[in-house]
């Protein structure tokens, strides 16, 4: 060890290994990972999340799962919530879905609105 | 490099490796990949998370979730229910912690830790001990860099002093003026010591932050070395330790392949080795003379001091020798800085103590509590109270050496000054509770027979007078006690402590007196009315039956077995008190609780 830049490089490539272990105070993402939800493919979904905060470097984001959400026919659903309090639930998830709630919500702080239950839910309606 | 969701820790202490944890490792991977999901999940395997008694302890990450007496039949259902659908097990959450929401499972919600500052403990179950990259990751050896890189040799000692750190291992010794000492005497070799020997019967503070978080002492002996001017550092852990001993050949050997260890550690032109020196787990090996005549190859005896190790210490040489718990804080000083340290605990007990919860108490377990933490919050909130609705009579702190602490003083804020007022002591950290049906004099009698036990023979004191007082003791909760038999105790323990050689000798009176001190009445009870008040005394107890409640059913006298009841249908039964060996049988086997100890 030759200097303190150096333990920090270390350090650094270290913290990817246990970052999930350290407490965040940060925002969190919730994804339904009940029978239904892994029916409809929660399983790839949580995984893209994980892998795109990794990307981008943001470390501060705890991704959890949840069990059923109560609303199946919507699943996969995904949950981000602020540490403020306020929750926006997107449904019907994709990993690309996913992806651009990462680059859009996450890092932009813009809400994917055509995402949202809120969103999906009028325009059921209105179909039928 | 892959990337997981979720790390599964796995508790390796000893505690809960005993319970079986390795098995539970290796089911966690086989769960895994029959889910297919061992490529998202991690296992990592940790060290003591301090619920040992209700290991072994399994924790899940992001979630802090917290399992405890996880069975290899649970591993099954945590993966398929927590890992799979996320959905917490709550049938294996920790008492405390049922019926609650599952957003509130994780470890800081459990009653348990919730009033625990871990700063010794800061790693333990939280990395995994045999990988240095962990523990490099919560910020580990970046003290070692900035002590080397940006800090002289006084600036470092300077704030040890101001951080108010004391000594760990029992006697509570400033460790910032231990390090001046030491730094003070001019010689060209000097060495730094850690002490691992842990003698306390019941202390287990030192094997868990070895084995949980070895590279915080290798850290701190590396930057103490610095501070002393030595080069060479040994720590002597106790062979029944093998866990502890691995982790820290490991965590050594890792170290020596980062540059962390050997020569011009971070290009500062100072160089430190370390070694490890097994003792064979004799008590006085602890003292801290005994502790270098024995790494220097001889039969572990202490000598006098003056000369004391700072000034001619291992091989004649300045020594510096702290506690494992001691260097534990030392990367945290560094960290967080001395002043944030001096801000946590009392006005003379700065930082926390780590201590060993034992007896008559819910959680045993190991937990760290700021200094001035009173003993009620640690038995009550913490340790979960008494176990079957019993009283707490009184709480024995610094094991042998030390006393106790009973019930009128459990509101005392617990800090090495006001533990000595009530005529104990700090100690290492175990912590054992007592209830009423606990006999004092018995306990205090326990304590003795291990100080006689451990005594190295070497000075008279302590190896015929120990002894004498232990016969007395006998002799009190036998029914033999003699008039005077109080006062000769009082006589040869004042003696005693003023001229034993060592501290074992020196204190080992402590715990006669403090029970005198505070429960004179039973021993006197014990002499003079050959009574055990709280019936553990098995010479002083009968079992007698109450002739008014007896149904003559003969169910005793039948289960009895050296058969000494006598009766029949006409008349109540009797016991022959002369041959009763007080087993107890009768009154746990007699249907109509007619069966009385001690009336
Ligand atoms: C009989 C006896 C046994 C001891 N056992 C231990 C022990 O197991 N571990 C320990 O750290 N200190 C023990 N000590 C205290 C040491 O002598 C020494 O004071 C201590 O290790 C210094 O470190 P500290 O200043 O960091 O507490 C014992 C002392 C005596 C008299
Ligand atoms: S006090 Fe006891 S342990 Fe210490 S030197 Fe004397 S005999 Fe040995
Ligand atoms: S078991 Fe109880 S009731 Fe029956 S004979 Fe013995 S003392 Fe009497
Ligand atoms: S205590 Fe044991 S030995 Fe004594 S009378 Fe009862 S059963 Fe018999
Ligand atoms: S050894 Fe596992 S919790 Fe202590």
């Amino acid at each position: 060890m030759k200097s303190l830049a150096e333990l920090e490089e270390i350090r650094k490539k270290a913290l990817d290994k246990i970052n999930i272990r350290k407490e965040n105070n940060g925002v969190r993402i919730v994804v339904g990972m009940a029978t239904c939800g892994i029916a409809a493919g929660a399983r790839p979904v949580m995984n893209t999340i994980v892998e795109e905060l990794k990307k981008r470097n943001i470390n501060d984001v705890t991704v959890t799962m949840t069990g059923c959400i109560g609303v199946c026919r919507l699943e996969p659903i995904v949950e981000v919530l602020d540490p403020d309090g306020s929750r926006v639930t997107y449904v019907n998830m994709t990993p690309e879905k996913a992806q651009h709630i990462v680059s859009e919500h996450i890092v932009n702080g813009r809400i994917c609105l055509d995402y949202t239950i809120g969103e999906v839910e009028k325009k059921e309606k209105s179909k039928a | 490099m892959q990337i997981y969701r979720s790390h599964v820790l796995v508790c390796g202490g000893t505690g809960c490796t005993s319970s079986n944890s390795e098995k539970i490792i290796k089911e966690f991977e086989v769960q895994l990949s029959k889910e297919k999901i061992d490529n998202e999940v991690k296992v990592v395997k940790t060290g003591c998370f301090g619920l040992c008694a209700q290991g072994p302890v399994v924790v899940v990450y992001p979630e802090g979730a917290m399992y405890t007496m996880v069975k290899v039949e649970d591993v099954k259902d945590i993966v398929s229910e927590h890992l799979v659908k996320g959905r917490i097990v709550k049938r294996l959450l920790p008492k405390d912690n049922m019926d609650i929401d599952k957003d509130d499972a994780s470890l800081e919600k459990v009653e348990f830790f919730k009033k625990q500052v871990r700063i010794a403990l800061r790693n333990c179950g939280v990395i995994n001990p045999e990988d240095i990259d962990e523990y490099i990751a919560f910020d580990g050896y970046k003290a070692l860099g900035k002590v080397l890189t940006e800090m002289t040799p006084d600036q470092v000692i300077d704030s040890v002093k101001k951080s108010g750190l004391r000594g760990r291992g029992g006697g509570g010794f400033p460790t910032g003026l231990k390090w001046e000492f030491t730094a003070k005497s001019q010689n060209q070799q000097k060495y730094v010591l850690c002490n691992a020997d842990e003698g306390d019967p019941g202390a287990f503070m030192d094997r868990s932050v070895l084995e949980g978080d070895p590279h915080s002492v290798i850290e701190a002996m590396t930057i103490a070395g610095y501070a002393v001017g030595a080069s060479q550092g040994y720590i002597y852990v106790r062979a029944e330790y093998p866990i502890a001993v691995k982790r820290l050949q490991i965590a050594i050997k890792q170290a020596k392949e980062y540059g962390l260890l050997g020569n011009n550690i971070f290009d500062s032109g100072f160089s430190f080795d370390l070694e490890i020196r097994l003792g064979a787990g004799a008590f006085v090996c602890g003292e801290e003379t005994a502790l270098m005549t024995s790494i220097e190859g001889k039969r572990g005896e202490p000598r006098p001091r003056p000369p004391f190790p700072a000034v001619k210490g291992l091989w004649q040489k300045p020594t510096l020798l702290n506690n494992v718990e001691t260097y534990a804080n030392i990367p945290v000083i560094f960290l967080k800085g001395a002043e944030w340290f001096a801000s946590i605990g009392t006005a003379k007990s700065k930082g926390t103590k780590v201590f060993a919860l034992g007896g008559k108490i819910n959680n045993t377990g190991l937990v760290e509590v700021p200094m001035g933490t009173t003993m009620r919050e640690v038995i009550y909130e913490i340790g979960g109270g008494i176990p079957n609705g019993k009283k707490f009579k009184a709480a024995q702190t610094g094991g042998p050496s030390g006393g106790c602490i009973p019930a009128s003083h459990i509101d005392v804020p617990i800090d090495y000054d006001s533990l000595i007022e009530l005529g104990s002591m700090m100690g290492s950290g175990g912590l054992i509770v007592m209830d009423e049906d606990n006999c004092m004099v018995d306990i205090a009698k326990f304590f003795l027979e291990f100080t006689v036990d451990e005594s190295c023979g070497k000075c008279p004191p302590c190896r015929i007078g120990t002894k004498r007082m232990l016969e007395i003791l006998e002799r009190i909760t036998d029914g033999k006690g003699e008039e005077g038999d109080i006062e000769k105790l009082e006589i040869l323990a004042k003696n005693i402590k003023a001229s034993a050689l060592c501290g074992l000798g020196q204190t080992a009176p402590n715990p006669v007196l403090s029970t005198l001190r505070y429960f004179r009445n039973e021993y006197e009870a014990h002499v003079k009315d050959k009574k055990c008040l709280a019936g553990v005394c098995k010479s002083l107890m009968r079992y007698v039956i109450q002739p008014d409640a007896c149904k003559k059913c003969g169910i005793c006298a039948r289960n009895c077995p050296v058969n000494c009841i006598e009766g029949d249908k006409t008349k109540a039964y009797v016991i022959d008190q002369e041959k009763c060996i007080k087993c107890g049988t009768c009154m746990e086997k007699c249907p109509f609780k007619a069966i009385f100890k001690n009336a």
